[in-house]
Protein backbone atom coordinates (compact mmCIF):
# COMPACT_ATOMS: atom_id res chain seq x y z
CA UNK A 1 0.00 0.00 0.00
CA UNK A 2 1.10 3.55 -0.72
CA UNK A 3 0.44 6.56 1.00
CA UNK A 4 0.79 9.99 -0.64
CA UNK A 5 -0.48 13.17 1.04
CA UNK A 6 -2.88 15.54 -0.74
CA UNK A 7 -2.99 18.21 1.53
CA UNK A 8 -1.64 19.41 4.66
CA UNK A 9 -2.90 21.17 7.44
CA UNK A 10 -2.89 25.03 6.15
CA UNK A 11 -4.00 23.83 2.79
CA UNK A 12 -7.13 22.44 4.51
CA UNK A 13 -7.21 25.85 6.43
CA UNK A 14 -7.25 27.70 2.83
CA UNK A 15 -9.91 25.78 1.66
CA UNK A 16 -12.11 25.58 4.84
CA UNK A 17 -11.57 29.76 4.71
CA UNK A 18 -12.63 29.71 0.89
CA UNK A 19 -16.08 27.79 1.80
CA UNK A 20 -16.75 30.29 4.20
CA UNK A 21 -16.63 33.10 1.89
CA UNK A 22 -18.39 31.04 -0.52
CA UNK A 23 -21.32 30.03 1.70
CA UNK A 24 -21.29 33.75 2.98
CA UNK A 25 -21.38 34.86 -1.24
CA UNK A 26 -24.18 32.16 -2.22
CA UNK A 27 -26.70 33.29 0.39
CA UNK A 28 -26.30 36.91 1.13
CA UNK A 29 -26.03 36.68 4.38
CA UNK A 30 -26.49 34.12 7.29
CA UNK A 31 -29.54 34.91 8.94
CA UNK A 32 -31.59 31.57 7.52
CA UNK A 33 -28.46 29.84 7.37
CA UNK A 34 -27.71 26.54 9.68
CA UNK A 35 -24.71 23.76 9.16
CA UNK A 36 -25.60 20.14 9.59
CA UNK A 37 -22.40 17.75 9.76
CA UNK A 38 -22.52 14.16 9.11
CA UNK A 39 -20.85 12.25 11.62
CA UNK A 40 -17.68 11.78 11.96
CA UNK A 41 -15.65 14.02 10.08
CA UNK A 42 -18.39 16.50 8.91
CA UNK A 43 -19.25 17.34 11.86
CA UNK A 44 -16.01 18.70 12.95
CA UNK A 45 -15.84 20.45 9.45
CA UNK A 46 -19.57 21.97 9.92
CA UNK A 47 -17.64 23.29 13.19
CA UNK A 48 -14.95 25.10 11.59
CA UNK A 49 -16.83 26.50 9.19
CA UNK A 50 -19.06 28.21 11.75
CA UNK A 51 -16.51 29.82 13.09
CA UNK A 52 -15.14 32.04 9.88
CA UNK A 53 -18.21 32.52 9.11
CA UNK A 54 -18.66 34.01 12.46
CA UNK A 55 -15.02 35.58 12.08
CA UNK A 56 -15.88 37.15 8.70
CA UNK A 57 -19.73 38.16 9.95
CA UNK A 58 -19.44 38.31 13.42
CA UNK A 59 -22.35 36.35 13.65
CA UNK A 60 -22.86 32.35 14.64
CA UNK A 61 -24.35 29.72 12.55
CA UNK A 62 -25.87 27.44 14.51
CA UNK A 63 -24.29 23.72 14.06
CA UNK A 64 -26.28 20.69 14.19
CA UNK A 65 -24.71 16.85 13.81
CA UNK A 66 -26.31 14.37 11.59
CA UNK A 67 -26.02 10.51 12.31
CA UNK A 68 -27.24 8.42 8.71
CA UNK A 69 -26.50 4.67 10.09
CA UNK A 70 -30.42 4.03 10.21
CA UNK A 71 -30.95 5.42 6.58
CA UNK A 72 -28.27 3.75 4.63
CA UNK A 73 -28.98 1.36 1.92
CA UNK A 74 -26.19 -1.05 2.75
CA UNK A 75 -27.62 -2.71 6.47
CA UNK A 76 -28.01 -6.06 5.00
CA UNK A 77 -24.34 -5.73 3.87
CA UNK A 78 -22.63 -4.41 6.93
CA UNK A 79 -19.68 -6.43 8.49
CA UNK A 80 -18.77 -4.27 11.65
CA UNK A 81 -20.48 -3.67 14.75
CA UNK A 82 -22.91 -0.70 13.04
CA UNK A 83 -22.83 1.94 16.14
CA UNK A 84 -25.14 4.85 16.19
CA UNK A 85 -23.29 7.89 16.70
CA UNK A 86 -25.32 10.89 18.02
CA UNK A 87 -27.95 13.00 15.68
CA UNK A 88 -27.87 16.60 17.49
CA UNK A 89 -29.84 19.36 15.63
CA UNK A 90 -30.56 21.41 18.37
CA UNK A 91 -32.82 24.10 16.02
CA UNK A 92 -36.03 24.00 14.21
CA UNK A 93 -34.71 23.22 10.53
CA UNK A 94 -38.18 23.86 8.75
CA UNK A 95 -37.62 27.60 6.51
CA UNK A 96 -33.76 27.44 6.88
CA UNK A 97 -31.46 27.26 4.54
CA UNK A 98 -29.17 24.00 5.72
CA UNK A 99 -25.79 23.49 4.50
CA UNK A 100 -24.90 19.83 4.57
CA UNK A 101 -20.94 19.27 5.06
CA UNK A 102 -19.21 16.17 4.89
CA UNK A 103 -15.76 15.08 4.41
CA UNK A 104 -15.98 13.14 1.75
CA UNK A 105 -18.06 12.85 -1.72
CA UNK A 106 -17.80 9.35 -3.17
CA UNK A 107 -20.78 7.22 -4.40
CA UNK A 108 -23.59 10.02 -2.83
CA UNK A 109 -25.24 7.08 -1.00
CA UNK A 110 -24.52 9.02 1.84
CA UNK A 111 -25.96 12.55 0.81
CA UNK A 112 -28.94 10.28 -0.03
CA UNK A 113 -29.13 8.82 3.48
CA UNK A 114 -28.58 12.51 5.02
CA UNK A 115 -31.24 13.71 3.02
CA UNK A 116 -33.78 11.21 4.34
CA UNK A 117 -32.39 12.03 7.81
CA UNK A 118 -32.65 16.08 7.35
CA UNK A 119 -36.64 15.71 5.93
CA UNK A 120 -37.60 13.39 9.34
CA UNK A 121 -36.74 16.99 10.96
CA UNK A 122 -38.46 19.16 9.43
CA UNK A 123 -38.64 20.86 5.75
CA UNK A 124 -36.36 23.26 4.94
CA UNK A 125 -36.23 25.77 2.33
CA UNK A 126 -33.45 24.62 0.69
CA UNK A 127 -30.05 22.10 1.36
CA UNK A 128 -26.82 22.63 0.12
CA UNK A 129 -24.02 20.43 0.26
CA UNK A 130 -19.99 21.25 1.51
CA UNK A 131 -17.75 18.43 1.07
CA UNK A 132 -13.73 19.14 1.44
CA UNK A 133 -13.42 16.25 -0.57
CA UNK A 134 -15.16 15.14 -4.44
CA UNK A 135 -13.34 12.20 -5.52
CA UNK A 136 -15.50 10.91 -8.17
CA UNK A 137 -17.33 7.73 -8.71
CA UNK A 138 -20.88 9.07 -8.15
CA UNK A 139 -23.43 6.12 -8.20
CA UNK A 140 -26.58 8.62 -7.73
CA UNK A 141 -27.71 12.30 -9.17
CA UNK A 142 -25.58 14.32 -6.54
CA UNK A 143 -23.30 17.21 -6.84
CA UNK A 144 -22.03 19.42 -4.27
CA UNK A 145 -22.75 22.81 -3.91
CA UNK A 146 -19.31 24.00 -2.39
CA UNK A 147 -15.86 21.45 -3.12
CA UNK A 148 -12.53 22.07 -1.20
CA UNK A 149 -10.79 19.89 -4.02
CA UNK A 150 -11.31 17.73 -6.61
CA UNK A 151 -9.27 14.47 -6.42
CA UNK A 152 -9.85 11.86 -9.59
CA UNK A 153 -9.23 8.75 -8.01
CA UNK A 154 -9.51 4.95 -8.85
CA UNK A 155 -11.80 2.82 -7.47
CA UNK A 156 -9.99 0.52 -5.29
CA UNK A 157 -8.34 4.22 -3.85
CA UNK A 158 -9.00 5.25 -0.86
CA UNK A 159 -9.18 9.06 0.63
CA UNK A 160 -8.56 9.19 4.63
CA UNK A 161 -8.84 12.46 5.78
CA UNK A 162 -7.49 13.27 9.16
CA UNK A 163 -8.56 16.11 11.37
CA UNK A 164 -6.67 17.37 14.17
CA UNK A 165 -9.96 16.94 16.32
CA UNK A 166 -9.42 13.41 16.27
CA UNK A 167 -5.75 12.84 15.02
CA UNK A 168 -2.10 13.74 15.96
CA UNK A 169 -1.41 15.14 12.86
CA UNK A 170 -4.05 16.76 10.10
CA UNK A 171 -3.40 16.38 6.30
CA UNK A 172 -5.72 14.41 3.65
CA UNK A 173 -4.00 10.95 2.36
CA UNK A 174 -4.47 9.29 -0.99
CA UNK A 175 -4.18 5.07 0.21
CA UNK A 176 -3.99 3.41 -3.24
CA UNK A 177 -4.53 0.12 -3.49
CA UNK A 178 -2.80 -2.85 -4.70
CA UNK B 1 -21.86 -9.15 17.21
CA UNK B 2 -23.88 -12.94 17.43
CA UNK B 3 -27.10 -13.42 15.61
CA UNK B 4 -29.16 -14.06 18.83
CA UNK B 5 -29.60 -12.43 22.04
CA UNK B 6 -31.05 -15.17 24.24
CA UNK B 7 -28.50 -14.52 26.89
CA UNK B 8 -26.93 -12.00 28.38
CA UNK B 9 -23.39 -14.45 28.32
CA UNK B 10 -23.42 -14.20 24.67
CA UNK B 11 -22.26 -10.55 24.19
CA UNK B 12 -19.07 -9.55 25.44
CA UNK B 13 -18.11 -6.52 27.26
CA UNK B 14 -17.53 -4.64 24.33
CA UNK B 15 -20.79 -5.76 22.57
CA UNK B 16 -22.68 -5.05 26.27
CA UNK B 17 -21.26 -1.41 26.27
CA UNK B 18 -21.75 -0.99 22.52
CA UNK B 19 -25.76 -1.52 23.08
CA UNK B 20 -26.11 0.30 25.78
CA UNK B 21 -24.34 3.15 23.52
CA UNK B 22 -26.64 2.65 20.49
CA UNK B 23 -29.56 2.60 22.64
CA UNK B 24 -28.89 5.80 24.36
CA UNK B 25 -28.80 7.23 20.02
CA UNK B 26 -32.55 5.89 20.13
CA UNK B 27 -33.53 7.17 22.41
CA UNK B 28 -32.96 10.77 21.16
CA UNK B 29 -34.66 9.02 17.74
CA UNK B 30 -37.83 8.45 20.45
CA UNK B 31 -37.53 12.75 21.34
CA UNK B 32 -38.32 13.31 17.76
CA UNK B 33 -41.54 14.78 16.03
CA UNK B 34 -41.14 11.90 13.76
CA UNK B 35 -40.37 8.69 15.62
CA UNK B 36 -39.62 6.23 12.99
CA UNK B 37 -36.02 5.37 11.07
CA UNK B 38 -35.95 3.47 7.64
CA UNK B 39 -33.65 1.62 9.08
CA UNK B 40 -34.58 -2.31 9.18
CA UNK B 41 -37.79 -1.56 6.29
CA UNK B 42 -38.79 -4.52 4.49
CA UNK B 43 -37.47 -6.83 7.04
CA UNK B 44 -40.11 -8.26 9.41
CA UNK B 45 -40.20 -9.86 13.15
CA UNK B 46 -42.65 -12.66 14.61
CA UNK B 47 -43.62 -11.81 17.85
CA UNK B 48 -44.43 -15.35 19.59
CA UNK B 49 -45.53 -15.31 22.91
CA UNK B 50 -46.83 -18.06 24.60
CA UNK B 51 -46.76 -16.58 28.30
CA UNK B 52 -48.85 -13.58 29.17
CA UNK B 53 -47.39 -10.18 28.68
CA UNK B 54 -48.20 -6.97 28.22
CA UNK B 55 -45.99 -4.53 28.89
CA UNK B 56 -42.54 -6.65 27.22
CA UNK B 57 -45.08 -6.96 24.08
CA UNK B 58 -45.85 -3.71 23.78
CA UNK B 59 -42.35 -2.46 24.40
CA UNK B 60 -40.84 -4.95 21.83
CA UNK B 61 -43.98 -4.02 19.24
CA UNK B 62 -42.99 -0.29 19.76
CA UNK B 63 -39.67 -0.76 19.11
CA UNK B 64 -40.26 -2.67 16.55
CA UNK B 65 -42.54 -0.17 14.54
CA UNK B 66 -39.71 2.65 15.05
CA UNK B 67 -37.04 0.42 12.93
CA UNK B 68 -39.79 -0.06 10.25
CA UNK B 69 -40.20 -3.56 10.80
CA UNK B 70 -43.25 -5.54 9.79
CA UNK B 71 -44.89 -6.91 12.68
CA UNK B 72 -46.20 -10.02 12.88
CA UNK B 73 -47.83 -11.09 16.42
CA UNK B 74 -48.35 -14.80 16.59
CA UNK B 75 -51.26 -15.18 19.70
CA UNK B 76 -50.53 -18.64 21.18
CA UNK B 77 -53.72 -19.20 22.65
CA UNK B 78 -55.62 -18.72 19.43
CA UNK B 79 -52.96 -20.48 17.71
CA UNK B 80 -52.12 -24.52 16.84
CA UNK B 81 -49.85 -24.83 19.27
CA UNK B 82 -53.57 -25.60 21.25
CA UNK B 83 -54.45 -27.90 18.40
CA UNK B 84 -51.38 -29.84 19.81
CA UNK B 85 -48.25 -28.00 17.46
CA UNK B 86 -45.19 -28.86 18.73
CA UNK B 87 -42.86 -26.04 19.27
CA UNK B 88 -40.52 -26.70 16.83
CA UNK B 89 -43.41 -27.18 14.49
CA UNK B 90 -44.33 -24.00 15.06
CA UNK B 91 -41.02 -22.43 14.79
CA UNK B 92 -40.56 -23.55 11.66
CA UNK B 93 -44.29 -22.89 10.27
CA UNK B 94 -43.35 -18.98 11.24
CA UNK B 95 -39.71 -19.47 9.47
CA UNK B 96 -41.14 -20.56 6.57
CA UNK B 97 -43.55 -17.14 6.27
CA UNK B 98 -39.48 -15.75 5.43
CA UNK B 99 -39.16 -13.89 8.73
CA UNK B 100 -35.62 -12.24 10.19
CA UNK B 101 -36.75 -11.97 13.71
CA UNK B 102 -38.06 -13.91 16.23
CA UNK B 103 -38.93 -12.69 19.69
CA UNK B 104 -40.50 -15.23 22.14
CA UNK B 105 -41.20 -15.54 25.42
CA UNK B 106 -41.96 -18.91 27.01
CA UNK B 107 -42.40 -20.02 30.65
CA UNK B 108 -40.25 -23.03 30.17
CA UNK B 109 -36.43 -22.26 30.94
CA UNK B 110 -34.02 -22.65 27.93
CA UNK B 111 -36.50 -22.92 25.05
CA UNK B 112 -34.98 -19.61 23.03
CA UNK B 113 -31.77 -21.26 23.36
CA UNK B 114 -33.90 -24.43 21.23
CA UNK B 115 -35.16 -22.30 18.97
CA UNK B 116 -32.05 -20.02 17.77
CA UNK B 117 -30.24 -23.33 16.93
CA UNK B 118 -33.39 -24.10 14.78
CA UNK B 119 -33.80 -21.21 12.74
CA UNK B 120 -31.99 -18.83 10.56
CA UNK B 121 -33.45 -15.86 11.96
CA UNK B 122 -32.45 -13.57 14.59
CA UNK B 123 -33.65 -14.86 17.98
CA UNK B 124 -34.30 -12.09 20.70
CA UNK B 125 -35.06 -13.71 24.44
CA UNK B 126 -37.96 -11.93 25.96
CA UNK B 127 -38.31 -13.45 29.24
CA UNK B 128 -37.92 -18.08 29.59
CA UNK B 129 -39.28 -18.96 32.71
CA UNK B 130 -36.95 -18.20 36.00
CA UNK B 131 -33.61 -17.90 33.39
CA UNK B 132 -33.06 -14.83 31.78
CA UNK B 133 -34.54 -11.91 30.14
CA UNK B 134 -31.60 -9.76 28.84
CA UNK B 135 -33.41 -7.01 27.45
CA UNK B 136 -34.63 -5.93 30.72
CA UNK B 137 -31.10 -6.13 32.10
CA UNK B 138 -29.58 -3.89 29.64
CA UNK B 139 -32.30 -1.08 30.04
CA UNK B 140 -31.61 -1.44 33.56
CA UNK B 141 -27.99 -0.55 32.76
CA UNK B 142 -29.14 2.12 30.68
CA UNK B 143 -30.99 4.09 33.15
CA UNK B 144 -27.99 3.54 35.56
CA UNK B 145 -25.48 4.60 32.99
CA UNK B 146 -27.75 7.45 32.23
CA UNK B 147 -28.59 8.62 35.35
CA UNK B 148 -25.13 7.80 37.21
CA UNK B 149 -22.95 8.36 34.37
CA UNK B 150 -21.54 4.76 34.07
CA UNK B 151 -22.24 1.14 35.55
CA UNK B 152 -18.51 0.29 36.65
CA UNK B 153 -18.19 0.29 40.62
CA UNK B 154 -22.03 1.30 41.30
CA UNK B 155 -23.01 -0.98 44.45
CA UNK B 156 -26.39 -2.03 43.03
CA UNK B 157 -28.75 -3.75 45.27
CA UNK B 158 -31.29 -6.31 43.94
CA UNK B 159 -33.69 -7.31 46.13
CA UNK B 160 -36.44 -9.35 47.17
CA UNK B 161 -37.79 -12.88 45.14
CA UNK B 162 -34.25 -13.27 43.57
CA UNK B 163 -34.98 -17.54 43.56
CA UNK B 164 -37.73 -16.86 40.71
CA UNK B 165 -36.61 -13.77 38.76
CA UNK B 166 -35.26 -13.99 35.56
CA UNK B 167 -34.93 -10.16 35.69
CA UNK B 168 -32.21 -11.04 38.71
CA UNK B 169 -30.20 -13.57 36.64
CA UNK B 170 -29.93 -11.49 33.85
CA UNK B 171 -28.92 -8.41 36.06
CA UNK B 172 -26.28 -10.08 37.95
CA UNK B 173 -24.47 -11.32 34.38
CA UNK B 174 -24.66 -8.05 33.46
CA UNK B 175 -23.93 -5.73 35.82
CA UNK B 176 -20.59 -8.24 37.02
CA UNK B 177 -19.86 -8.17 33.14
CA UNK B 178 -19.56 -4.06 33.12
CA UNK B 179 -17.92 -3.51 36.89
CA UNK B 180 -20.73 -2.86 39.42
CA UNK B 181 -21.00 -4.68 42.47
CA UNK B 182 -23.52 -6.83 43.18
CA UNK B 183 -25.89 -7.59 46.49
CA UNK B 184 -28.91 -9.72 46.49
CA UNK B 185 -31.45 -9.16 49.33
CA UNK B 186 -34.17 -10.52 50.67
CA UNK B 187 -35.60 -13.87 52.62
CA UNK B 188 -33.23 -17.23 52.77
CA UNK B 189 -36.44 -18.89 51.13
CA UNK B 190 -36.00 -16.50 47.83
CA UNK B 191 -32.51 -16.36 47.76
CA UNK B 192 -30.60 -19.18 45.16
CA UNK B 193 -28.60 -21.48 47.52
CA UNK B 194 -25.68 -21.06 45.13
CA UNK B 195 -25.32 -17.80 44.48
CA UNK B 196 -23.45 -16.62 41.34
CA UNK B 197 -19.69 -16.00 42.99
CA UNK B 198 -18.26 -12.48 43.40
CA UNK B 199 -21.65 -11.20 44.23
CA UNK B 200 -22.78 -11.18 48.10
CA UNK B 201 -25.64 -12.10 50.11
CA UNK B 202 -27.57 -10.66 52.48
CA UNK B 203 -31.04 -11.65 54.37
CA UNK B 204 -31.15 -8.43 56.39
CA UNK B 205 -32.74 -5.66 54.49
CA UNK B 206 -31.33 -2.52 56.09
CA UNK B 207 -27.58 -4.55 55.86
CA UNK B 208 -28.36 -4.78 52.15
CA UNK B 209 -29.03 -2.05 51.31
CA UNK B 210 -27.02 0.81 53.19
CA UNK B 211 -24.63 2.80 51.10
CA UNK B 212 -26.39 1.47 47.75
CA UNK B 213 -26.17 3.57 45.00
CA UNK B 214 -29.58 1.59 42.60
CA UNK B 215 -31.76 -0.40 44.99
CA UNK B 216 -33.83 -2.43 42.51
CA UNK B 217 -36.84 -4.21 43.58
CA UNK B 218 -38.28 -6.98 42.31
CA UNK B 219 -42.06 -8.71 41.88
CA UNK B 220 -42.95 -10.96 43.94
CA UNK B 221 -43.89 -13.73 41.73
CA UNK B 222 -46.98 -15.05 43.05
CA UNK B 223 -47.72 -17.19 40.28
CA UNK B 224 -44.63 -19.12 40.01
CA UNK B 225 -44.77 -19.75 43.81
CA UNK B 226 -46.53 -23.34 44.00
CA UNK B 227 -45.43 -22.97 47.96
CA UNK B 228 -45.03 -20.37 50.73
CA UNK B 229 -41.81 -18.79 50.91
CA UNK B 230 -42.72 -16.46 53.75
CA UNK B 231 -45.71 -16.26 55.86
CA UNK B 232 -47.86 -12.98 54.59
CA UNK B 233 -47.50 -9.69 52.37
CA UNK B 234 -47.91 -8.12 54.66
CA UNK B 235 -44.77 -9.88 56.71
CA UNK B 236 -42.71 -9.18 53.76
CA UNK B 237 -43.39 -5.72 53.04
CA UNK B 238 -42.23 -5.34 57.16
CA UNK B 239 -39.11 -7.55 56.67
CA UNK B 240 -38.15 -6.49 52.80
CA UNK B 241 -40.19 -3.83 51.31
CA UNK B 242 -38.89 -0.64 50.58
CA UNK B 243 -40.31 1.67 52.16
CA UNK B 244 -39.22 5.40 52.73
CA UNK B 245 -37.33 5.11 56.21
CA UNK B 246 -35.98 2.31 54.74
CA UNK B 247 -34.47 4.13 51.53
CA UNK B 248 -32.42 6.91 53.44
CA UNK B 249 -30.02 4.29 54.57
CA UNK B 250 -28.99 3.52 51.22
CA UNK B 251 -27.01 6.88 49.52
CA UNK B 252 -28.39 9.92 49.17
CA UNK B 253 -28.76 10.14 45.63
CA UNK B 254 -29.49 6.15 45.66
CA UNK B 255 -31.83 5.72 42.44
CA UNK B 256 -34.95 3.48 43.47
CA UNK B 257 -35.80 0.59 40.05
CA UNK B 258 -38.35 -1.92 39.55
CA UNK B 259 -38.75 -4.00 36.32
CA UNK B 260 -42.95 -3.89 36.51
CA UNK B 261 -45.33 -4.45 37.31
CA UNK B 262 -45.12 -3.31 41.02
CA UNK B 263 -46.96 -4.56 43.61
CA UNK B 264 -47.66 -1.32 45.73
CA UNK B 265 -47.36 -2.13 49.50
CA UNK B 266 -45.95 -5.31 49.21
CA UNK B 267 -42.46 -4.98 48.07
CA UNK B 268 -42.46 -0.89 47.71
CA UNK B 269 -44.35 1.47 49.31
CA UNK B 270 -46.48 3.67 47.13
CA UNK B 271 -44.91 7.14 48.07
CA UNK B 272 -41.16 5.24 47.37
CA UNK B 273 -42.40 4.22 43.95
CA UNK B 274 -43.49 7.59 43.39
CA UNK B 275 -40.31 9.85 45.31
CA UNK B 276 -38.12 11.60 42.85
CA UNK B 277 -34.93 9.16 43.26
CA UNK B 278 -37.56 6.87 41.30
CA UNK B 279 -36.51 5.80 37.58
CA UNK B 280 -39.34 3.41 37.24
CA UNK B 281 -41.07 5.05 34.03
CA UNK B 282 -37.67 6.05 32.81
CA UNK B 283 -36.78 2.31 32.82
CA UNK B 284 -39.86 1.81 30.59
CA UNK B 285 -38.81 4.47 27.80
CA UNK B 286 -35.51 2.93 27.93
CA UNK B 287 -36.95 -0.30 26.78
CA UNK B 288 -37.93 0.61 24.13
CA UNK B 289 -34.44 2.35 22.73
CA UNK B 290 -33.15 -0.74 23.84
CA UNK B 291 -34.84 -3.14 21.98
CA UNK B 292 -34.30 -1.10 19.51
CA UNK B 293 -30.76 -1.06 20.01
CA UNK B 294 -30.81 -4.89 19.72
CA UNK B 295 -33.07 -5.80 16.86
CA UNK B 296 -30.77 -3.60 14.96
CA UNK B 297 -27.63 -4.60 15.77
CA UNK B 298 -27.93 -8.58 15.70
CA UNK B 299 -26.30 -9.89 12.44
Amino acid sequence: MMNKELLNKQDIERILSRIAHEIMEKNKGPEKLCLVGIQRGGVHIAHRLSARIDMIEHVSVPVGSLDISLYRDDISRRKKLPIVRKTDIPFDISEKVIVLVDDVLFTGRSIRAALDALMDFGRPAQIQLAVLIDRGHRELPIRADYVGKNIPTARNENIEVQLEEESAEEKVVLISGE
Amino acid sequence: MPKDLVSIKDISKEETEALIDTALSFKAVLRRDIKKVPALRGKTVVNLFFEPSTRTKTSFELAEKRLSLDVINFAVSSSSVVKGESLLDTVRTIESYGIDYLVIRHPSSGVPHFIAKQTHASVVNAGDGINEHPTQALLDAVTMKERKGGVKGLEVAIVGDILHSRVARSNVDCLMKLGASVRLVGPPTLIPLNPPAGVKVYYDMDDGIRGADVVMMLRIQLERQGKSFFPSTKEFFKYWGLSAERLVLADKDALVMHPGPMNRGIEIASDVADCPQSVILEQVTNGIAVRMAVIYMLQ
